[in-house]
C-alpha cells in the first residue's frame, strides 16, 4: 500500500508535470524515472506523463518514453492516447525520430497495436536509413513475443531484411532470424557468402550471433573434415566420431572441402583477435565444431588469453576449455603452466583448473603435475584441497605408472590434521585400493589404525567398506574393528551404521567362529534404530546370512553375493558429456539444455546442392555464354580500399594466402574467356522489390565505361531530401587494367581497378587499389610513387614498400586512365527532384543527342536515369536515356563541358554497340 | 536476451532495476541472495545461477553485482561482456562505479541503459557514440543545465552509428594535435619456495590517448614486433597490415582507448625484477610464530622498483603481528588476515627487510601452510620484454602532431609461494 507521504509526494509531481515550465516538467520526469529504478509503482501518474509525450525538449520526451514502456502494459487503454504521436514521427524526415518512433512504439506491449506495429515494421524495412532498418530488425522480434500470430509475415520481413548490405542491419536481422525462424535454413542460402564476407564490419555483438547461426548452418550443409585426418587423431577421437557411414563415404572418395566451408573459416579466423571475449569464444567454438582437426591449433592461444579476463570470463572460458581438453588433451599441453592455481582464485575458478590439468596429465607430464598438485594440498581453502585430493585419484587411475606413488602421498596425508582433507584421502584411497587390493594390506592396516581418529562419517564408512571387502587380507584387525564398532554403534551416523552391518555380514561370513556373538549384537541393534533404511538391511542381511527354516535358496549364496568381486569405480571428468552442448552456450555452462536451445546437427553424410548458395547478380544479353559474376560484396572495413593499396607479394603467393583479397581474383579467373576484351555488351540486371514504395534498380555495366542507372519508378518515395548524399554503388566490376606491363617494367608489373569504395582519404579522392606483383626471381625495393611524377594532381602515396632487395634503381612513368563514369559517384534521389535538377538553370550545360541504335534495347521502362556527382568537385551529372524507337534520346547535364561531351560519347558507343 | 538488470550492492541492498521486455518482479533476485549468502566471500558466487524460469548472469565489479535475467539460450560470455561494458560505460561516464556515483546519477544511468540495449539486444556500446547521445555530466554542464533547463541529452544522431567506422565521429577539431601511446606490461609469475620460477608470462597492453583533427589514418611499427606472441586489437585495427606486414594501421577513436593488447608466454622472455628471501615459520608451542622477508633486485635493467608493496594472506588463526621493517610501513588488519608492507623505492644498497613475531590464537593448532606473497611493483621507462616503439606516421592529415611513447612495467599476479 502507498504511504500517505508517498501520495502526497505524487501530488506534487502531478502538478509539475501539469506546469507550463519545461523545467519543471524535466525536472518531475526524472524524480519519476528515479522512482521507477528504484521499483517504485508510478503508474498512476500516466495520464500526467503520456500528455508530454509529443514535448519539443528531447530529453523531456526520452524520459517520457522510458515511462511509457514501461507501464503502457499496465495502462493499455490510455497507452493508446500516444500511438498517433509515434505514426506522425515514423514520416519524420529525420532518421533518429524515425528509428525511435519504431523503438518506443513497438516496445509498448499493447496486443491491440499488433496490425499497426507490422505496417510500421513493413515500411521501416524498406526505409532509406539502415539505421532505421536495424530498429525494424529488433521490432520483429518484440512483435513476435507480443503476437507469434504474425510469425509468418514476419517472416517476410526477416527474408527481405536479410538480403540487406548493410553491416548495421546483418546482426539485428540474424537475431531476430534465431527468434522467428531459426529452422528456416533455406532463407540463408543466398545470404551466406555475404554474411561470411561482412563479418569483420559486423559490430561485435552481431557477430556473436551471426558466428552461432552460421555454425548451426554449416552443419546441415557440409560434409564432415573429420574423417580424413582421424588417422592421427588422438585414439579417443576416433571411436568418438567416426560413424559407420562416414567411413563408407571415406572409402569412396577423398575429402574437398567446400569452398564456402572454407570461406566461413577465413573469415573467422581474424576475429580471434577480437578485444570481445564472447567474439573470440564464439570463433573458438565454430572452429571446434567445423574446422579440420589439425586446424583446431589456431584457437588455443586466443582461449588462453582470455584467462586474463574478468573473473566470470574465465569461469566460461575454463569450463570450454575443460570439455575440449577431455577430447585433445594436446591441444592445451603447451599451455598447462596457464592453469596454474593462484592462492587469490575464486573457488569455482580453481576446480575448473584443476580439471583442466588433470585433463591434461599423461606419462611425460604427471610428475610435473603432482609436484603442482602438492602445493594445493596445503592449501587454506579446504574444499579447494579436498578437489585436489580427489584429482590426484583420478591421476592415479588413468596413469598406471604414478598409481603407486599416488597411493604412497595419499597415505601421507592420512596424518593430515585437516579433517576434510583426512576424509578425502580415505575416500580416495578406497576408490584406488579396489582397483587392486591385495598388495596393500599394509596401507588397510594403516587405516584400521587411524579409524579411531577420524570423525567424518563418509571417511569411517570408507574405512568399515574396505575392511569389510578385504576382511581376508586383514583376519587379525577386522574383528577388532567390529568389537569396536559395536561398542558405538548407537552414536555412529547412519552412513556408518549401514558399513557396520556390512561388515558384521562379511565377518560372519569368513569367520564366523570369532564374530558370530558380535554380528548377533549388531544385528539387534539394527533391528530396532530410528533409521527404517538400517532396519530395513538389518533383516535382509539376518534373513539372507543366518539360516533358519524359513530361508530360501538365497541364503546359499549369501557368501557369493556379499563377497562378489565388486568393479572399480571409474573416475571421470565431470565434464564428460558435456560435448552434447555446443560449446560456449549456455546449456553448455549448466550441463542442462535451457529453453530455446537449438541441436547442433550431424554432419550431413552427403552434402545438400551446393549451388543454392550461388547469388547470380549479372546476367549477359549479347553473348550466349553464361557469365556468372558472383557477388561477394568484397567489404574490407575500409583498410583495403584505401587509394593506394600495396602489397608486395607475387601473385602466385597471394593465391594460396588466406586473404580475401584473392578471393575476388579467383572469381574473375573464368572471367577472360567470356568477357571478351574486345566485346562490349550492356549486363542489365533488375531487381524488382515489390512493396508498397518499390525501387526498380537498372544496372548497366559496360566493360570500360561502367555506368550505372538507377531509376526509381517511385512516384510515392520518401519526402526526404537526401540531395548530394552519395550512395554505395550497385555494382563494382572486378576487372583491373594494366598500368603498368612486365616487360616494360623489368619484372614489375602492376594493375589497377576501380573499388567504387569511399575513399578514406578525402572526399574528393577516387579510391583505386594497385595490386603490384614481381614477376622476376630478384627481390624489388623500395616501391613508391615518386613525387614528380604527379601532374597538378593529389594523389595519397602509400609508404615505400621495403624489405626486398635489388641492386639498380629504375623509374618508370605511367599514367592512370580513367574511364569518366569511375570519377563519379552515385547519388540518391527522387523522380522529382531529378527532373527539377534537370531543369534548374544553375546546370548551365547540357547535352543531348539522339541516337539511333541498332535495335531496341531491352529496357522495360522507358526513360532510365542516372544521377552522379564528380568525386572531385562534386558537381551534379544527370543521365537519362529516353528510348523512342528506334532511336534513343540521352541527355546529359552537367557543369563540366568536357566530362559531359566525354561521358556522351561513351555512352553513344556502349549503346550502339550493345544491341544483340 | 538481456531481460532485465538489477544492481545489488555488497551489502545485499538492490538499488536499481531496469527492464527491456515485461517487467520481471524483483522476488527473481532471492535467488542470487540464496547464492550469495551460500558462497561467503562476493567472489565465489558462480556467474550463472539457474531458477526455476529463468537464468541469472551476474558479474562482480567495484562492489557491486550486476544481475542480469535471462529467459532463454544465450552465450553466456555475451552477457557477461556486456554487463562489463555497461560497468565501464558507467566509469568513463562518472569517474567510478559505485553505488553511490550511480544513485547520484540515476537519470542518466537510466538513459544510458535505454540506449545501449533495444529488447535486450545492444544498440550502442561504442563510447563514442554515447557521449554524442548522452552527454556525461560535469559540473559547469549540471549548473548551466539547472538554470536554463536545457538537457544532458544530444540532439543529432551520432554520425559514428551509421558510417563504417563507428568508433569515430565526425568533425573532430583540436587546437594542438597529439597522440600519446602506453605500453604498460604486467608480470603474471609465480615463484616457488626457492625462488625458482614455475611459471612466468607478460601480459601487455597499449594504452592510448590520441586527440588529433579530422581523419588521421596513423601507423604504429615496432622495433621488434616479432616479440608479440598473441594480439587482440580494438575494432580500428587493420588485422590484414598485421598479418603481412607486422604494424598497427588504424584510424584512431578519438580520446582514450586501448588499442591492443599482448600476451609474450615464453618464459625465457620473461624477466624477473626482484626475489624475495621469506622465512615464515609457525611454532608447535607457544602459539607465536617468527616472520622475516627480505626483498632485493634480480633483473631490473637498471632501472629502479617503484611503488613496492608485499601483500600476505596470513592463516586465520594469526590474531596480531609484531614486526619491524628496516624500510616503509607495514600494516595487519585483524579482520581479513592481510598483512601489506608498503616499501616504496628499491634502495639495492640496503635492502629492506621486515622482521618480528607473529601472535597465534591459542589453543589452535598450528597453521598447515605458510601463506604465500603477492608482490606490487612498478618500474618506469621499461617495458620489461623488450618491445620498443619504433614510429608513428600521420596519414590523411597535413598538420605535424606531438607523439609520445611512455612505458611502464608491473607485476600482475605475481606470487611468491612459501
Amino acid at each position: 500500500m502507498l504511504s500517505p507521504w508517498f501520495l502526497c509526494r505524487n501530488e506534487d509531481l502531478k502538478e509539475m508535470l501539469e506546469s507550463n515550465k519545461e523545467s519543471l516538467k524535466l525536472e518531475a520526469m526524472k524524480r519519476i524515472v528515479g522512482l521507477i529504478a528504484k521499483g517504485k509503482n508510478a503508474s498512476e501518474l500516466f495520464p500526467a506523463v503520456v500528455k508530454n509525450v509529443a514535448s519539443k525538449n528531447i530529453e523531456l520526451k526520452k524520459l517520457v518514453y522510458v515511462y511509457l514502456v514501461r507501464y503502457a502494459e499496465e495502462q493499455q487503454d490510455l497507452a493508446l492516447l500516444s500511438i498517433s504521436t509515434f505514426q506522425r514521427a515514423l514520416k519524420d524526415p529525420n532518421q533518429l525520430i524515425r528509428a525511435s518512433a519504431l523503438r518506443v512504439l513497438s516496445s509498448i506491449r499493447v496486443p491491440i497495436i499488433v496490425p499497426i506495429m507490422m505496417l510500421a515494421i513493413k515500411e521501416a524495412a524498406t526505409d532509406l536509413s539502415p539505421y532505421v532498418r536495424k530498429t525494424a530488425a529488433h521490432a520483429i522480434q518484440k512483435l513476435f513475443s507480443l503476437d507469434p500470430d504474425q510469425k509468418e509475415h514476419l517472416i517476410e520481413v526477416i527474408e527481405k531484411l536479410l538480403k540487406d548490405k548493410s553491416t548495421l542491419v546483418a546482426g539485428s536481422v540474424v537475431m531476430a532470424f534465431e527468434e522467428v525462424c531459426p529452422d528456416r535454413i533455406d532463407l540463408i542460402h543466398k545470404n551466406y557468402r555475404k554474411l561470411c564476407n561482412l563479418l569483420v564490419d559486423v559490430e561485435e555483438w552481431g557477430q556473436v550471433v551471426i558466428i552461432h547461426m552460421l555454425t548451426r548452418y554449416a552443419r546441415t550443409q557440409f560434409v564432415s573434415p573429420w574423417r580424413e585426418d582421424a588417422v592421427f587423431d588422438e585414439n579417443s577421437e576416433k571411436a568418438f566420431y567416426d560413424s559407420e557411414e562416414e567411413r563408407r563415404v571415406d572409402q569412396s572418395k577423398p575429402y574437398i572441402m567446400d569452398p564456402d566451408h572454407r570461406l566461413l573459416l577465413r573469415n573467422t579466423k581474424p576475429l580471434l583477435q577480437s578485444r570481445n571475449t564472447a567474439v573470440v569464444m564464439a570463433v573458438s567454438q565454430l572452429y571446434w565444431h567445423l574446422s579440420p582437426k589439425h586446424e583446431l591449433s589456431i584457437i588455443t592461444k586466443s582461449l588462453v588469453r582470455l584467462l586474463r579476463s574478468h573473473r566470470e570470463v574465465q569461469y566460461i572460458v575454463l569450463q570450454n576449455i575443460a570439455t575440449m581438453s577431455i577430447q585433445r588433451k594436446g591441444m592445451f599441453e603447451p599451455f598447462m603452466k596457464s592453469f596454474y592455481v593462484r592462492s587469490t582464485d575464486a573457488t569455482h575458478i580453481k576446480t575448473l583448473k584443476l580439471e583442466i590439468l588433470t585433463n591434461l596429465a599423461n606419462e611425460a607430464n604427471i610428475s610435473t603435475i603432482l609436484r603442482e598438485f602438492q602445493t594445493y594440498v596445503k592449501s587454506q581453502d579446504k574444499a579447494f584441497a579436498a578437489a585436489t585430493i580427489q584429482a590426484i585419484g583420478c591421476c592415479a587411475t588413468n596413469i598406471s605408472e604414478v598409481t603407486d606413488t599416488c597411493l604412497n602421498g595419499l597415505v601421507l596425508l592420512l596424518s593430515n590434521r585437516d579433517e576434510t582433507v583426512v576424509a578425502e584421502s580415505v575416500v580416495v584411497i578406497k576408490k584406488l585400493l579396489q582397483t587392486q587390493p591385495s598388495q596393500h594390506s599394509d596401507i588397510i592396516k594403516h587405516m584400521a589404525k587411524l579409524f579411531d581418529n577420524i570423525t567424518v562419517p563418509m571417511a569411517r564408512a570408507s574405512i568399515l567398506w574396505l575392511m569389510g571387502e578385504y576382511c581376508e587380507h586383514v583376519p587379525k584387525i577386522a574383528p577388532d574393528v567390529l568389537r569396536k564398532m559395536a561398542k558405538t554403534f548407537t552414536d555412529e551416523e547412519d552412513i556408518v551404521k549401514l558399513q557396520i552391518v556390512n561388515l558384521a555380514a562379511k565377518l560372519y561370513l569368513t569367520n564366523s567362529k570369532q564374530t558370530k556373538l558380535l554380528t548377533q549384537y549388531i544385528l539387534n541393534l539394527g533391528k530396532y534404530d530410528q533409521n527404517y533404511d538400517i532396519r530395513d538391511r538389518t533383516r535382509f542381511i539376518r534373513q539372507l546370512i543366518v539360516p533358519n527354516e524359513k530361508s530360501g535358496a538365497l541364503s546359499k549364496y549369501a557368501r557369493r553375493i556379499l563377497m562378489a568381486p565388486k568393479p572399480a569405480p571409474v573416475l571421470q571428468s565431470a565434464f564428460k558429456d558435456r560435448d552434447r552442448f555446443q560449446l560456449g552456450t549456455l546449456s553448455h555452462t549448466l550441463n542442462s539444455q535451457a529453453s530455446g536451445y537449438l541441436e547442433l546437427s550431424d554432419w550431413p553424410a552427403v552434402a545438400p546442392d551446393q549451388s543454392v548458395r550461388n547469388v547470380e547478380v549479372v546476367e549477359p544479353q549479347k553473348n550466349g555464354n553464361a557469365v556468372k559474376v558472383e557477388s561477394r560484396s568484397e567489404s574490407e572495413s575500409g583498410s583495403e580500399s584505401s587509394s593506394s593499396e600495396s602489397s608486395s607479394e607475387s601473385r602466385s603467393e597471394l593465391d594460396s594466402d588466406s586473404d580475401s583479397g584473392t578471393d575476388q581474383k579467383k572469381n574473375t579467373k573464368p572471367k577472360p574467356k567470356t568477357l571478351n576484351i574486345m566485346t562490349k555488351y550492356i549486363l542489365i540486371h533488375i531487381v524488382l522489390s515489390i512493396s508498397s514504395p518499390f525501387f526498380v534498380n537498372c544496372m548497366c555495366s559496360l566493360l570500360h565505361l561502367c555506368v550505372f542507372l538507377a531509376c526509381q519508378f517511385d512516384a510515392v518515395s520518401w519526402p526526404v531530401r537526401v540531395s548530394l548524399q552519395a550512395s554505395s554503388p550497385v555494382f563494382v566490376p572486378e576487372t583491373s587494367h594494366e598500368l603498368l606491363h612486365r616487360m616494360t617494367g623489368k619484372g614489375l608489373s602492376a594493375q589497377y581497378r576501380f573499388t567504387r569504395q569511399p575513399c578514406i582519404y578525402g572526399n574528393s579522392m577516387v579510391s583505386l587499389q594497385l595490386t603490384l606483383s614481381n614477376r622476376t626471381d630478384q627481390a624489388l625495393e623500395n616501391i613508391h610513387i615518386s613525387e614528380k611524377s604527379s601532374t597538378g594532381q593529389n594523389i595519397h602515396r602509400f609508404n615505400a614498400i621495403g624489405e626486398l632487395n635489388t641492386t639498380k634503381e629504375d623509374e618508370f612513368s605511367v599514367s592512370i586512365q580513367p574511364a569518366v563514369g569511375e570519377l563519379l559517384l552515385p547519388i540518391t534521389m527522387s523522380e522529382a527532384d531529378f527532373t527539377k535538377e534537370q531543369g534548374n538553370t544553375n546546370t548551365s550545360y547540357w547535352h543531348a543527342d539522339e541516337t539511333p541504335t541498332n535495335q531496341p534495347i531491352h529496357f522495360s521502362a522507358c526513360i532510365s536515369r542516372f544521377a552522379g556527382k564528380t568525386v572531385s568537385s562534386g558537381s551534379l551529372v544527370l543521365v537519362s536515356v529516353a528510348l523512342k524507337d528506334p532511336d534513343a534520346m540521352i541527355t546529359i547535364n552537367t557543369e563540366k563541358t568536357v566530362m559531359g561531351s566525354m561521358l556522351l560519347r561513351q555512352v553513344k558507343t556502349a549503346l550502339t554497340n550493345s544491341g544483340p | 536476451m538481456i531481460h532485465s538488470v538489477f544492481l545489488i550492492s555488497n551489502a545485499g541492498d538492490l538499488f536499481l532495476e531496469k527492464h527491456w521486455k515485461s517487467v520481471i518482479s524483483r522476488s527473481i533476485c532471492d535467488y542470487f541472495f540464496e547464492a550469495r549468502e551460500k558462497a561467503v566471500e562476493p567472489d565465489n558466487v558462480p556467474p550463472v545461477i539457474r531458477t526455476p524460469h529463468h537464468y541469472l548472469i551476474n558479474i562482480y565489479r567495484e562492489k557491486i553485482f550486476f544481475v542480469s535475467v535471462i529467459q532463454t539460450e544465450v552465450p553466456p560470455l555475451f552477457v557477461i561482456e556486456f554487463l562489463h561494458r555497461v560497468a565501464e560505460t558507467f566509469q568513463d561516464y562518472f569517474g567510478e562505479c559505485s553505488e553511490t556515483t550511480i544513485k547520484d546519477n540515476v537519470v542518466i544511468v537510466y538513459e544510458l541503459l535505454e540506449e545501449m540495449l533495444d529488447n535486450g539486444f545492444p544498440l550502442a556500446t561504442e563510447s563514442n557514440i554515447l557521449k554524442e547521445l548522452i552527454r556525461p555530466p560535469t559540473i559547469l554542464r549540471s549548473m548551466v543545465n539547472t538554470i536554463t533547463g536545457s538537457s544532458n541529452v544530444g540532439e543529432t544522431l551520432p554520425t559514428g552509428q551509421l558510417s563504417t567506422i563507428p568508433w569515430r565521429r565526425a568533425g573532430v577539431k583540436y587546437t594542438n594535435n597529439e597522440a600519446y601511446f602506453d605500453v604498460v606490461e604486467e608480470i603474471d609469475a609465480i615463484l616457488d619456495k626457492s625462488g625458482t620460477t614455475v611459471f612466468a608470462e607478460i601480459q601487455g597492453v597499449i594504452d592510448a590517448c590520441v586527440k588529433l583533427s579530422g581523419m588521421p589514418d596513423l601507423t604504429l611499427s615496432f622495433m621488434n614486433p616479432r616479440l608479440l606472441d598473441d594480439v587482440s586489437f580494438h575494432p580500428c585495427v587493420r588485422y590484414k597490415r598485421w598479418e603481412s606486414e607486422r604494424v598497427i594501421s588504424f584510424i584512431p577513436p578519438d580520446g582514450n582507448f586501448q588499442l591492443m593488447s599482448y600476451h609474450i608466454s615464453a618464459q625465457n622472455l620473461v624477466a624477473i625484477p626482484v626475489y624475495v628471501k621469506q622465512n615464515i615459520s609457525f611454532f608447535e608451542t607457544g602459539s607465536s610464530g617468527r616472520l622475516d622477508i627480505t626483498v632485493g633486485p634480480k633483473q631490473t635493467m637498471g632501472k629502479t622498483l617503484e611503488c613496492l608493496v608485499v601483500t600476505v594472506h596470513m592463516p586465520k588463526v594469526v590474531l596480531s603481528a609484531n614486526l619491524s621493517a628496516t624500510q616503509g610501513t607495514y600494516n595487519y588488519d585483524p579482520v581479513t588476515k592481510i598483512l601489506v608492507w608498503d616499501i616504496g623505492k628499491l634502495n639495492p644498497q640496503k635492502l629492506p627487510n621486515l622482521k618480528g613475531s607473529l601472535s597465534l590464537q591459542s589453543g589452535a593448532p598450528k597453521p598447515e601452510e605458510n601463506p604465500s606473497l603477492n608482490i606490487d611493483l612498478k618500474i618506469q621507462q621499461l617495458a620489461i620484454s623488450g618491445l620498443k616503439v619504433n614510429r608513428l606516421d600521420v596519414y590523411g592529415e597535413k598538420y605535424k602532431p606531438f607523439k609520445g611513447v611512455k612505458y611502464v612495467s608491473k607485476a600482475g599476479k605475481f606470487q611468491v609461494r612459501t
